[in-house]
C-alpha cells in the first residue's frame, strides 16, 4: 500500500494506482481528455496535470503512478493557470463554432471550456480553412480535422481494440494530424466503419454521417410508406440517450416513439435475426455434411457468421483468402430490407417503389452495408436509410416526445414477431447461442443441454471464447454427426477477430463455427450506440439483453410463428432458391491499406 | 513481380520482419529510390504485417523519409541560425536560379530537389548543405555554382 | 568563486589507448567502475546533466539478463557539432565507453543512434567497429554494438523518443516514470549516454576520477567540448574547463562587438551583454550541451527568435498539446506583434504561455522552448516589437 496526500487529505491506495484514480477515491475529479478507460494511457493532452510537491514540472495525473509520501495539489495556482492555458490552446486549434456543431452539448472540450470559464480566447485562431479539412467520403463516418484535438483516442481505439489501424498519426510538429494511409479519402481505405472511434472522440472530429433529414423527408412524404426495423441492441441502450439509466430496456417505449414520429410500420430486425438462424444454421449443417459425408474439398469450414458489416469489411481487406468461410447469409438488417420490399409489400399490398425502408442500428457500419451494390435484391435499394441509436434519440427529441413517460406499445405485424434467441444477437456470443439452440434441436430432436437454454460458455466479455458441444442421439437424417464434438469460437472486437483468424490460418484450431462481431461486447457496444459506451455500460446492456431473452415466451428461432409462416407462404424451405436470391450474398477482396 | 515489391522483399529478407526493422527498411528504400511511394509503403506494410497507415504515419514523422517525389539528388540547405547568419539566403538564391526551382520543388528531369533543413551540424563552417549524404561547407555563391555544375554533368 | 580564465583541455581528442583502458576495465569490478565514474562528478554532456555514475548505478541495480547501452549520437541542437567531430576523430573511444558502461551495468548489447545528417560517417564508423569488435574478442570482452540511423527528427535526441525510433516507431517521447534505467529500449533497463559523455568515462578510467574532478566547479566538474559559431573570428570545436563566465568566454571568442550569446542552442538561454559577467557557463548558471552562438550588434534578435520558434514549430513531435500548439502560438504571436496586429502586451501573455509549456509539456523539448523565448523577449523586447 502507498500513502500520499492530495490537497492536504491523506489516503492509502494500492501500488500501481495513478494519481487520477487516487484523487477519484477522495472525490476529486481531475479533468481529462485523452484518457479513456478502454484504452492505454497516452498522457498527451496534459489537461490532467497536477502539482507534485518537490517536482520541477507538473505531472500528468493519468500517467503517473503514486509513490510513498507523495504530496499532490490538484488546484494550485500553477495547475489552474496551466490547465486553462491548455484548454485555450486546444480551442485555438479547434474549429470552435460550437452552435453549428453536431456534437454541440455533447463535446468534452466544450464542457471543459465552460467549466474553466474560457471566455474571449486569448490566443490566435490557428484554423485557416476549416472547410478543406472535412472528409465526407465515407458512407458511415465524417472526419473533420478542424475539430480534432489530437488526443489519439481514435487511433488507440482503431489499433488496440480493433487491430485495424486505419487511423494513424502522421507528420510531426504543427503539421501533425490524424490520417489515413497516405491521407487517402476515407472511403478508399481499410476502415471497417465500425464507429468505435466515434464513440470515443471527445469532440466533433469524428461523427456518424447522419440521415435524420432524409428520414424526416420520407416520413413527411404522403406517397411513401415508411417501414422501420429496430436492431436487437437498440432497445437496451436507447434509454440512456433519453434519460434512463444504463441497462434499462425500452422496447415498448421505443415502438411507441417510432409510431409517434410517424413511421407507417414499426417492425423488428429480431424477426430476421430469427430468419438468419434458420438460414445460417441450415448452411452450417449442409457444410458439415458436405465436408464430413460428401468429402467435398471445395466447401470451407469453419463457417463464420456474417451479421456484422464491420467484420465483413475487415475480412475483405485483411483475410480475403478466407471469404469462402464466411456465411453467405446477409445480415438481419439486409434480410429485412430484401423482404420488406417483396414479402411485406405483397402481403400488405403496397407498391414496393413507395416503400422507404429505414433501420435503427447500434452501428455505423450498417450505413455502409446498406449502400453496398450487392444489397439490391428486391429490385430496389433494400434498406434506404440507416439511423444509429444516437440519431433516433435525436429524432425523438426533435419530435418533442417525452420518452420517459411513454406507454409501451407492441410491434406491428407481419415481421414484428421474434424469439428470445434473436434478442441475444445484440450481445457477443448471442448468434452462436441462438444458432446452437436451433441446430442442436434439428439434429437431435432434443433441446440444447443447458439449463434454461442458457449457453453460458459463449456468454461474457472475454475477448475470445471457445466452447464445444458433443452431439449424440442424432435423428436418422443427421446420423453422420453422431459423436461429433462441435467446436465453436466467439470473438468480439476486431483485435480478437484477428487472433481467431490467425489460429484458423495456421490450421490448428479445428473450429466448425465461429461468431465474430466487430465491436467490443458485440452490437450492444456498437459504434452507433449512446456515448459514453464503456466496459461498465456494456455489462449493464448485456444483462438487460439476457433478461429480455428470459422473459420471452418463445426462446428458439425455429419456433417463431412468423418464421414458420414466411417459409410456408413465401420462401419455401431454408436455403431455397428464393432464399438465396433474397437472403444470401457474396463478398469481395479489398485493398489492404 | 514489380520492381518495388521485389526490392521491399529483399530488404525485409536482409533486415528482418520485426517492427524494429521498419526504419532501416524505409531508409534503404529512400536511399535506393529517393523517396517512398504509396506502392512501396504498401509492400512494406504487407511484408512486416503492419497496417499501411502505420507505415505512412511512421515515415511521415521523419523529415528524411520523404513521401513526396524527390529527385536523384536531394539538396538540403541548412536554414538554422548560424547558417542563416552566414548567408544561407544567398546560397538558396543561387541554387534556385541555377536549377530554376523553388525550395520544396524538384526539377522537371527529376534530377534535383531543393529543400531547406534544420541544423546539420556544420555551424562553424556555415553556410552548409547536404547533397544526399554528402556535406558541403563554407559555401559561397561561386563555390555552390561549381558544385552544382559538377552534379549537373553527372 | 575561482578565478576564471579560459583553460583549454586535451582529453577527448588525446591519444589514449582504448585497448589499455579496456584491459583496465576488465580487471575492475563493475562496482569499482561505477564508483570511479561517480567520484569524477561527471554529468551528462548532452545538455541535461544527469550524473553519469548514478545513471549507471541505477541500471546496474536492476535485475534481468537483458540490458542495453545506447549511445545518443543524434546531435541535433542548433549550434552543436562536437559529437560529429568526436565520432570522426575518436570513434574507438566512443565504442570503448559503451563497452565499459556495458560491463558496469551488465549489458552485452549496445546501439549507436546516429543522426541521418551524419550518414556520410557511417562507412568509416563501421570499418572502425569491425576492428573494435575483433579487439573485444581478443580481450575476451563480451559486448556487441550495432548502428541505427535517424532520419531527420530533432526530437529523437530525447532519450525515450530515441528508443521509440530504434523500435521502429514515430519518435514520440514516453511518459516518465518509468525511467530508462528501469524500462528503456525494448522495455529493458537501459543506460543512454551522449557521445561525449561516453568518451569522458574512458578518460576518467584512464586518468583517474581525481584528475577530472579537480577541473571545473563543484556543480560542473571537469571539462567539456564546446561548439562555437556565429559572430566569432575563430569558430570551431574547443575543449574547455567548465566554470568560466560568459564574459571570459566572449573575451576569448567574441569579435569585440558581442551583444548576446545563445548558450545551449535553441533550447538554451540567451545571455545579453549586461549579464555576461555574472553568468557562469555550467549547471550552476546556464547549462549547455556545447552549443555557443555569438551575436554582434548587427544582428536582429527578432530574426534569432523567429528562427528558433520556426525550428520548434517543425521539430516538436506534436503529441502533447502545450508543445504542439504552444510552439505555433509563440511563433505566430511574435509575428503578429512585429506586424503590429497584436499590441506589445500580447508578449506578456506569450511569456506566461511559455511558462506553462515549461511545466506542463510532456518532455524536455516542450519544457525548453520557453528558455530562449523568455530570455530573448525579456532582454530584447524592443527588437521584438519594432
Amino acid at each position: 500500500m502507498i500513502n500520499l496526500t492530495i490537497n492536504g487529505l491523506e489516503l492509502e491506495v494500492d501500488k500501481g494506482t495513478t494519481i487520477l484514480e487516487a484523487a477519484k477515491k477522495l472525490n476529486f475529479r481531475i479533468p481529462t481528455l485523452c484518457h479513456h478507460q478502454d484504452l492505454c494511457v497516452a498522457g498527451n493532452c496534459r489537461v490532467c496535470v497536477v502539482e507534485q510537491v518537490g517536482n520541477r514540472t507538473l505531472v500528468a495525473a493519468c500517467a503517473t503512478p503514486v509513490t510513498e509520501g507523495m504530496e499532490i495539489n490538484t488546484n494550485s495556482l500553477s495547475v489552474r493557470t496551466s490547465r486553462k492555458h491548455i484548454i485555450e490552446l486546444l480551442l485555438s486549434e479547434h474549429n470552435a463554432d460550437c452552435t453549428k456543431c453536431y456534437k454541440n452539448g455533447e463535446c468534452e472540450l466544450q464542457s471543459l471550456a465552460n467549466e474553466y470559464s474560457v471566455g474571449d480566447h486569448i490566443f490566435l485562431d490557428l484554423i485557416v480553412d476549416h472547410k478543406s479539412m472535412i472528409d465526407m467520403s465515407s458512407a458511415s463516418i465524417i472526419k473533420d480535422d478542424s475539430k480534432c484535438i489530437r488526443c489519439l483516442r481514435c487511433v488507440r481505439t482503431c489499433e488496440e481494440l480493433q487491430g485495424v489501424h486505419a487511423l494513424a498519426v502522421a507528420n510531426k510538429g504543427s503539421e501533425q494530424k490524424i490520417s489515413s494511409f497516405f491521407d487517402k479519402p476515407w472511403r478508399e481505405v481499410i476502415c471497417t466503419n465500425c464507429g468505435q472511434c466515434i464513440n470515443r472522440c471527445p469532440t466533433g472530429a469524428l461523427v456518424e454521417r447522419n440521415n435524420i433529414e432524409d428520414v424526416w423527408n420520407a416520413i413527411l412524404d404522403p406517397e411513401k410508406h415508411v417501414v422501420v426495423q429496430t436492431a436487437p441492441a437498440v432497445r437496451v441502450s436507447l434509454g440512456e440517450a433519453l434519460g434512463f439509466e444504463a441497462g434499462h430496456t425500452v422496447t415498448g417505449k421505443m415502438v411507441s416513439a417510432l409510431k409517434r414520429i410517424g413511421f407507417d410500420s414499426v417492425l423488428d430486425t429480431d424477426f430476421t435475426a430469427d430468419l438468419t438462424i434458420i438460414e445460417e444454421g441450415t448452411e452450417l449443417l449442409t457444410r458439415l455434411k458436405d465436408v464430413l459425408v460428401n468429402k467435398r474439398d471445395d466447401v470451407a469450414l469453419p463457417l463464420t457468421t456474417s451479421c456484422s458489416p464491420g467484420w465483413i469489411k475487415f475480412i475483405e481487406h485483411i483475410y480475403p483468402d478466407f471469404l469462402k468461410n464466411v456465411s453467405t447469409c446477409k445480415s438481419p438488417q439486409q434480410m429485412f430490407g430484401a423482404l420488406a420490399k417483396t414479402y411485406f409489400a405483397q402481403k400488405r399490398k403496397i407498391d414496393p417503389k413507395n416503400i422507404v425502408s429505414v433501420s435503427i442500428m447500434p452501428c455505423t457500419a450498417k450505413k455502409f452495408e446498406a449502400n453496398r451494390p450487392e444489397m439490391r435484391s428486391s429490385g430496389f435499394k433494400d434498406v434506404d436509410f440507416v439511423l444509429t441509436t444516437r440519431e433516433l434519440a435525436r429524432m425523438v427529441r426533435q419530435a418533442g416526445i417525452d420518452f420517459m413517460r411513454l406507454e409501451d406499445v407492441n410491434y406491428d405485424s407481419i415481421m414484428g414477431e421474434s424469439s428470445g434467441a434473436s434478442v441475444i444477437f445484440g450481445a457477443t456470443g448471442g448468434v452462436m447461442e441462438a444458432a446452437l439452440r436451433t441446430a442442436y434441436e434439428i439434429v437431435t430432436g432434443r433441446e440444447v443441454p443447458f439449463k434454461n437454454l442458457n449457453i453460458i460458455p459463449v456468454r461474457g466479455m472475454k475477448g475470445v471464447k471457445e466452447a464445444s458441444i458433443k452431439i449424440d442421439g442424432c435423428t436418422d437424417e443427421w446420423k453422420f454427426l453422431e459423436g461429433v464434438e462441435l467446436k465453436c469460437a466467439v470473438a468480439h472486437g476486431l483485435v480478437n477477430a484477428r487472433e481467431v483468424m490467425e489460429k484458423v490460418k495456421k490450421g490448428d484450431a479445428g473450429y466448425h463455427f465461429i461468431e465474430i462481431m466487430a465491436c467490443p461486447g458485440g452490437c450492444l457496444g456498437g459504434g452507433g450506440q449512446p456515448i459514453p459506451t464503456n466496459s461498465k455500460i456494456r455489462a449493464k446492456r448485456a444483462r438487460a439483453i439476457y433478461d429480455e431473452d428470459m422473459g420471452k415466451p418463445i426462446r428458439k428461432s425455429h419456433e417463431n410463428p412468423e418464421i414458420i409462416q414466411v417459409y410456408k407462404d413465401f420462401l419455401g424451405t431454408p436455403n431455397s432458391h428464393k432464399s438465396h436470391e433474397l437472403l444470401h450474398t457474396h463478398y469481395k477482396e479489398r485493398n489492404r491499406y | 513481380m514489380p520492381d518495388q515489391e521485389k526490392l521491399v522483399k529483399e530488404l525485409a529478407d536482409k533486415h528482418g520482419r520485426k517492427r524494429e526493422f521498419l526504419l532501416p527498411i524505409l531508409q534503404e528504400l529512400v536511399y535506393e529510390k529517393n523517396y517512398l511511394t504509396d506502392e512501396s509503403m504498401r509492400y512494406v506494410a504487407k511484408e512486416l504485417n503492419i497496417s499501411a497507415a502505420d507505415v505512412y504515419g511512421t515515415a511521415s514523422f521523419y523529415t528524411f523519409l520523404d513521401t513526396e517525389l524527390r529527385g536523384k539528388y536531394v539538396i538540403r540547405v541548412c536554414k538554422t541560425i548560424s547558417c542563416s547568419m552566414k548567408g544561407k539566403d544567398e546560397i538558396l538564391h543561387v541554387i534556385c536560379d541555377t536549377l530554376k526551382i523553388d525550395v520544396g520543388e524538384t526539377t522537371l528531369d527529376k534530377k534535383f530537389s531543393l529543400l531547406a533543413t534544420n541544423c546539420i551540424g556544420w555551424c562553424h563552417k556555415a553556410p552548409a548543405m547536404l547533397i544526399n549524404d554528402i556535406p558541403f561547407i563554407e559555401l559561397t555563391p561561386s563555390k555552390v555554382t561549381k558544385i552544382l555544375q559538377d552534379y549537373i554533368k553527372r | 568563486m575561482k578565478a576564471q580564465k579560459i583553460k583549454r583541455v586535451d582529453l577527448i581528442f588525446d591519444s589514449t589507448s582504448t585497448k589499455e583502458v579496456l584491459v583496465k576495465a576488465i580487471k575492475m569490478k563493475p562496482e569499482e567502475i561505477i564508483q570511479e565514474v561517480l567520484d569524477s562528478g561527471l554529468r551528462g554532456r548532452g545538455g541535461a546533466g544527469f550524473p553519469t555514475g548514478l545513471k549507471w548505478k541505477y541500471a546496474a541495480s536492476e535485475k534481468g539478463a537483458v540490458k542495453y547501452i545506447v549511445c545518443n549520437a543524434d546531435e541535433g541542437e542548433p549550434g552543436t557539432f562536437k559529437d560529429r567531430q568526436i565520432l570522426e576523430d575518436a570513434p574507438r573511444k566512443v565504442y570503448a565507453g559503451m563497452a565499459i558502461a556495458g560491463r558496469a551495468i551488465g549489458a552485452k548489447q549496445g546501439y549507436i543512434y546516429l543522426r541521418g545528417e551524419y550518414r556520410y560517417l557511417l562507412f568509416k564508423l563501421m570499418e572502425e567497429l569491425v576492428f573494435f569488435h575483433s579487439r573485444l574478442k581478443e580481450l575476451g570482452y563480451d559486448f556487441n554494438i550495432q548502428f541505427r540511423m535517424g532520419s531527420g527528427a530533432y526530437i529523437c535526441g530525447e532519450e525515450s523518443a530515441l528508443f521509440e525510433s530504434i523500435e521502429g516507431r514515430r519518435g514520440e517521447p514516453r511518459n516518465k516514470p518509468p525511467f530508462p534505467t528501469v524500462s528503456g529500449l525494448f522495455g529493458k533497463p537501459t543506460v543512454i549516454n551522449n557521445v561525449e559523455t561516453l568518451v569522458y568515462t574512458v578518460e576518467i578510467l584512464d586518468h583517474g576520477a581525481k584528475h577530472f574532478k579537480e577541473m571545473g566547479t563543484s556543480d560542473s566538474r571537469g571539462s567539456k567540448v564546446f561548439s562555437i559559431s556565429g559572430d566569432t573570428p575563430k569558430p570551431g570545436i574547443y575543449e574547455l574547463e567548465l566554470g568560466m563566465t560568459v564574459e571570459r568566454f566572449v573575451e576569448e571568442f567574441g569579435d569585440g562587438d558581442t551583444k548576446a550569446v545563445q548558450v545551449g542552442g535553441a533550447s538554451g538561454f540567451c545571455v545579453p551583454r549586461k549579464k555576461f559577467r555574472e553568468t557562469i557557463i555550467g549547471f550552476e548558471g546556464v547549462p549547455t550541451g556545447g552549443s555557443m552562438i555569438l551575436f554582434n550588434s548587427s544582428r536582429s534578435m527578432y530574426n534569432l527568435l523567429h528562427n528558433y520558434l520556426d525550428f520548434f514549430d517543425e521539430e516538436s513531435c506534436g503529441q502533447c498539446a502545450p508543445c504542439r500548439v504552444g510552439c505555433q502560438q509563440l511563433l505566430q504571436g511574435v509575428v503578429s506583434v512585429k506586424a503590429g496586429e497584436k499590441d506589445s502586451r500580447y508578449l506578456d501573455e506569450l511569456v506566461k504561455l511559455a511558462k506553462t509549456m515549461k511545466i506542463a509539456s510532456k518532455c524536455g523539448l516542450g519544457q525548453s522552448v520557453g528558455n530562449a523565448f523568455r530570455t530573448i523577449v525579456e532582454h530584447f523586447r524592443e527588437e521584438i516589437i519594432y
